[in-house]
């Protein structure tokens, strides 16, 4: 057991079973300040539980989330967001009937009560606000586009500005490159190289090329359990992982 | 005066729509019609509070309620107790063996007035009450529901079956509430004769000038950030949850408000048409108050108003010639909107209505293109 605080997340002992089937099984990872952290494994090992339970929507058997003092697993779901956790899904998930900058303003992060919304003003601050998101996820000039005719990759960064405009401590992200093209990819590793900064954030991720472009540290998640943790190259030519991930 | 022009009326489109029906029912409809007919105007105008709620609720919640005739029932029969007590005064009812109480009770032996009787002898009480009750009835039903996530169908039913309950309730609470002949023989609110002629006219215009506030109030909250969140709730309710917006609170507030809306809405029903019973709150009205919304538009607050208006004068005129046919009729049309216009009247004029529109912009258009040609070309000719 670790009491460092200095931990932005720190995960211990979590498990969650399904009806018996333990799809996080005693699991105990931490995430420092400003880390940008990997998560792969083969399919089923847990990757997205781990990101369900950190933020809320499947609830833990046992075990703690820590994440900056506090505990996510007693917090309902936008009580975790409010403290400070973003997450992007796997598929995109962002207001198609919406326009870019509608996406953008549901997501500012004031105004987030009943009262508070009907009062909301889009005065000069939001506006400024969108316009800067709007330009680092290379949607500036599509501010007024219906956001279900962006592309499949233009839709993925607009649900990471959709993050990245509530300025969140922690950053998770479930396979952001999914279905992008090559240069899509390599301008959403600049991006996620760029978002990084100051905060931490943790990725899910099948693509290694994009892995190996992103990662400051590894970890290989198998059946619910950690097997290999470290930067690249050591994961990568780690027997186990050769095993049951990276040679089939 | 921006805020007025976006938030409260919608922009241009909103703008015209809106002084296009304000036009309708205050100025051309009270000119045409007789008392009689205005009345049954009138009639029809309290249904569309219910069917602008639905709006709210259905069409930008994604509530479907099948029991807005609940929250109707409840403001109609509030004003309805307020004119009861009035109409049983003790000289009124000197005859009774209980003088001084409702003429149903006095027939049901009770000899008492009960206790959630009494402080509907105040008007503002009943006022207060006629909007309070519905909305924290609502709040119950909707924290019961919505915290726990329930949602979709399951909430349509469930409304559904509180509609019933509250008609069986009703109904079988025959001392009490009047029964199934509702409470009737109201005649004075304040001493001013709520029958005559004079009396139904203010209602008429009282009536309008209330659900013209409530459309603009429903504008305002659909221009708002709320309105969106409730689009994107739609869309992607777990993308709104992981934003960090309690989605629980935000349907709880629709709801609450729609109640309201529609309680106005009974109340008003009360005054002009001087009865209130218990066919106004089950089933078939809550679902007819759907088809108004349904074939209005349930994207259109507006639209709504419409729908609401065809649909009952429709019913007026088909059933008196054919009373069986008229329910196929209704159950036929709400298929034919679901399956081939969504969207209702509304949706039909946002697709089709610039083509009349347009013709006529053509017109005056070529007159403006054709006039000047005319003048240069006798000019020319004079010189």
């Amino acid at each position: 057991m670790s009491a460092n605080t200095d931990f932005t997340l720190s995960i211990e002992d979590l498990t969650v079973s399904f009806d018996g089937f333990k799809a996080v099984d005693s699991l105990n990872f931490y995430l420092d300040k400003n880390e940008l952290h990997v998560v792969i494994g083969p399919n089923g090992a847990g990757k997205t539980t781990v990101l369900d339970l950190i933020c809320g929507k499947t609830k833990a058997t046992s075990g703690s989330i820590k994440f900056l003092d506090k505990e996510l697993t007693e917090l309902n779901e936008h009580e975790i967001v409010r403290a400070g956790v973003g997450r992007k899904f796997q598929t995109p998930s962002i207001y198609e009937n919406l326009t870019v900058l509608e996406n953008l303003e549901v997501s500012y992060p004031y105004g987030r009560g009943v009262f508070g919304s009907l009062m909301f003003k889009r005065n000069a601050t939001v506006l400024s606000k969108i316009n800067e998101i709007a330009k680092e996820i290379m949607l500036e000039e599509s501010l007024d586009v219906e956001a279900g005719l962006l592309s499949h990759g233009q839709k993925q960064w607009l649900e990471i500005g959709m993050l990245l405009i509530q300025d969140p401590q922690l950053l998770m992200l479930d396979e952001p490159v999914a279905g992008m093209s090559v240069k899509e990819r390599e301008q959403t590793a600049d991006l996620l190289n760029k978002i990084s900064q100051g905060r931490s954030v943790l990725v899910i991720e099948h693509d290694m090329d994009f892995v190996a472009r992103i990662a400051q540290k590894v970890t290989v998640l198998h059946q619910g359990k950690i097997i290999a943790s470290g930067d690249m190259d050591k994961v990568q030519s780690d027997p186990k992982v050769i095993e049951v991930y990276l040679g089939h | 005066m921006s805020f007025v022009y976006e938030k409260l009326m919608g922009g241009k489109k909103g703008l015209t729509g809106f002084i296009i029906l304000a036009t309708l029912i205050l100025v051309i409809l009270p000119v045409f019609l007789d008392s009689f007919r205005l009345n049954l105007v009138g009639k029809y105008l309290t249904y569309a509070f219910a069917a602008v709620s639905l709006v709210l609720l259905w069409g930008y919640g994604g509530i479907l309620s099948l029991g807005q005739g609940i929250f109707f029932g409840l403001g109609g029969y509030g004003m309805a107790m307020f004119l009861k007590l009035e109409a049983s005064s003790p000289e009124n009812t000197a005859i009774q063996s209980t003088p001084g109480i409702p003429d149903f009770m006095d027939w049901n032996q009770i000899t008492e007035l009960p206790w959630f009787w009494e402080p509907f002898s105040s008007f503002t009480f009943t006022i207060i009450a006629i909007l309070v009750v519905p909305a924290a009835f609502a709040y119950l039903i909707g924290a019961a529901m919505f915290k726990r996530r329930v949602g979709g169908v399951y909430f349509a039913i469930i409304t559904q079956v509180i509609a019933v309950i509250l008609t069986v309730l009703i109904v079988g609470q025959q001392g009490l509430t009047g029964g199934i002949n509702g409470i009737t023989d109201l005649r004075t609110l304040n001493g001013w004769d709520i029958t005559s002629d004079s009396a139904k006219y203010i209602f008429y215009f009282v009536n309008c000038a209330l659900l013209l506030s409530v459309i603009v109030a429903s504008r305002f909250i659909l221009t708002s950030k709320f309105g969106r969140i409730l689009l994107a709730v739609q869309d992607k309710e777990d993308r709104v949850r992981f934003s960090g917006y309690d989605v629980a609170n935000f349907k709880i507030f629709v709801f609450c408000f729609a109640a309201m809306i529609s309680a106005i809405g009974g109340a008003m029903f009360t005054l002009q048409v001087g009865f209130m019973s218990p066919s106004f709150v089950g089933i078939v009205p809550s679902i007819e108050m759907v088809i108004f919304a349904a074939v209005g538009g349930r994207m259109s607050l507006i639209g709504a108003v419409y729908g609401t208006l065809l649909i009952n004068f429709g019913k007026t005129v088909f059933s008196e010639s054919f009373p069986e046919l008229w329910l196929f009729l209704i159950g036929g049309l709400f298929i034919a909107v679901v399956m081939l216009f969504p969207n209702g009247l509304a949706g039909l004029w946002d697709d089709y209505g610039h083509h009349i529109t347009n013709k006529f912009r053509f017109i005056s258009k070529g007159f403006r293109k054709i006039m000047p040609q005319a003048v240069l070309k006798k000019l020319k000719d004079a010189n």
